[in-house]
């Protein structure tokens, strides 16, 4: 089965269950989940940052096209992928 | 890497509040020699092993037991975790909370709750656990958490009494509401290595059971997690058993002793200190316990030039001292020890029996007295 494209009005955030944090000790961010942790590269962290459950996918990757003065649709189908992996380990949620 | 001489700080503790507890599962990951009630750490001895397991790097903190949830101390411990930004999970059996107590560990910021299911059926579930009604208050529980907001996963223990429904144990996880299911096959260390003919499957049924799992991890995927782990016993490579000894994870018994996996008390000639004496950080960096077999110096051939070594970290200690009687050996798990086939062999020797009756994980009488008098005092 794959996964269903998400609709650009979707507002992906963090599953319940999750925490985005900044690790002292190791000075660096961190997803908390159940039984794991992450430590999102500097372009997840970029996207993980701005999943939060209000900002819509269609704004979210305006913002990062703009920030990194990138091409739009290559932006799209990286933050595209990254939800869809980080939604089926319920890492995200939309 | 960090400097020479100081380890990495730990990700993770499992605390044992408690070793309390009402069932009297034959797998349970206990130590035989359960500890009583009044040697049981403080509310306030566990509160500062919390601030200084933030302090040392810890990330993540799972409330454990026994049953956690037996000291009514657990949802001011819940809330000072949260408070100093550790993630908390609580590790459960399920069959002593109620919904006033659920909703209390949800407003003190308890992030994830792990609920240990026997089985489907109730009969058997009940044989399992030696108790009867635990299917029942289990099902009620994990609705509760959900209806509390809380994030599930089921912990399903699968053995030779139940491994022909593992199907059936993750699609209820999915109708309970679950996230995460882990399909958890009896690991054979405290009350369990005493239980193994009890337990252990046939090497058919786990490959049966592999194949189901995998068929419902294509079914369900983005529905639900599935973890799955090939059983030790009828494994080729051991698994990175607690990520590595003294490299991400602690375990702390109910009175303080620091452990670099919960089985640990069982090798001989280990010493290991309490947080009642020492900070938390001096024991994870010096203690002779944890120095024992951190890294991969203290390896043997053939773990010693391969190049697994730091994948899997040798296995687990604690099976290749009860499998082969020397701690140090290769995990037996592993295909290249000369112990793999004798581990198969106890493995095929035990499933193809019927199984002998459980021995059930109790205090002995004596000590089962004193720990009902402090629980209910
Ligand atoms: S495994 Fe069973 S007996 Fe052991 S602590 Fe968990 S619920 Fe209690
Ligand atoms: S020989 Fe040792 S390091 Fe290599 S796979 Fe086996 S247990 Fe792992």
């Amino acid at each position: 089965m794959t996964m269903p494209q998400l609709s650009g009005d979707a507002r992906p955030g963090l599953a319940p269950g999750v925490r985005l944090t900044f690790d002292k000790a190791r000075d660096q961010w961190v997803v908390l989940a159940p039984e794991r942790v992450l430590v999102p590269d500097e372009t997840a962290l970029e996207i993980l940052q701005r999943c939060n459950g209000t900002r819509q996918l269609t704004d979210i990757i305006d913002e990062l096209a703009s920030a990194y003065s990138a091409d739009r649709s290559e932006i799209e189908q990286d933050v595209r992928d990254l939800l869809a992996s980080l939604i089926e380990k319920r890492i995200l949620t939309a | 890497m960090s400097a020479p001489g100081i380890p990495a700080p730990p990700l993770a503790a499992l605390l044992e509040l408690t070793h309390r507890c009402p069932l009297q599962c034959p797998y349970c990951s206990n130590p035989l020699e359960l500890e009583r009630a009044k040697n049981e750490l403080s509310a306030a001895e566990w509160t500062r092993v919390l601030d200084e397991a933030a302090e040392l790097g810890i990330l993540q903190v799972h409330f454990s037991g026994g049953e956690p949830a037996v000291r009514r101390d657990l949802p001011d411990l819940v809330a000072h975790a949260r408070e100093i930004g550790l993630y908390s999970n609580l590790i459960t059996s399920g069959v002593t909370l109620d919904q006033a107590r659920i909703a209390k560990l949800a407003d003190a910021g308890l992030d994830h709750v792990q609920l240990s299911i026997q089985d489907v059926d109730h009969q058997t579930a009940a044989f399992i656990a030696n108790y009867p009604g635990v299917q029942g208050k289990k099902l009620a529980f994990a609705r509760m958490v959900r209806e509390a907001g809380l994030p599930l996963t089921i912990n399903a223990v699968i053995n030779r009494h139940n491994i022909t429904r593992v199907e059936r144990m993750i699609d209820l996880a999915v109708s309970l509401g679950a996230s995460r299911v882990e399909v958890a096959h009896a690991q054979y260390y405290g009350w369990a290595i005493r239980n193994r003919a009890a337990l252990m499957p046939t090497l058919a049924q786990v490959r049966e059971a592999t194949e189901r799992v995998e068929a419902a991890r294509g079914r369900l995927r983005g529905q639900i997690v599935i973890d799955h782990v090939v059983p030790d016993y009828y494994a080729r490579q051991p698994k990175a058993c607690m990520g590595g000894w003294g490299r991400q994870f602690l375990n702390i018994t109910p009175s303080g002793e620091v452990l670099p996996c919960h089985a640990a008390q069982t090798i001989p000639g280990l010493t290991f200190e309490s947080v009642r004496h020492k900070p938390l950080a001096e024991i994870w960096a010096s203690s002779k316990a944890f120095e024992r077999f951190r890294g991969t110096d203290w390896m043997p051939e053939p773990c010693r030039s391969c190049d697994q070594r730091e994948v899997d970290w040798g296995g687990c200690r604690c099976q290749a001292l009860a499998i082969t009687g020397n701690a140090a050996a290769t995990d037996p798990a592993c295909a290249l020890s000369s112990a793999h086939d004798s581990l198969r062999a106890l493995a095929d020797t035990a499933s193809s029996e019927p199984p002998p009756d459980f021995v059930y994980r109790r205090m002995t009488p004596h000590d089962d007295k004193t720990a009902l008098a402090a629980a209910t005092s």
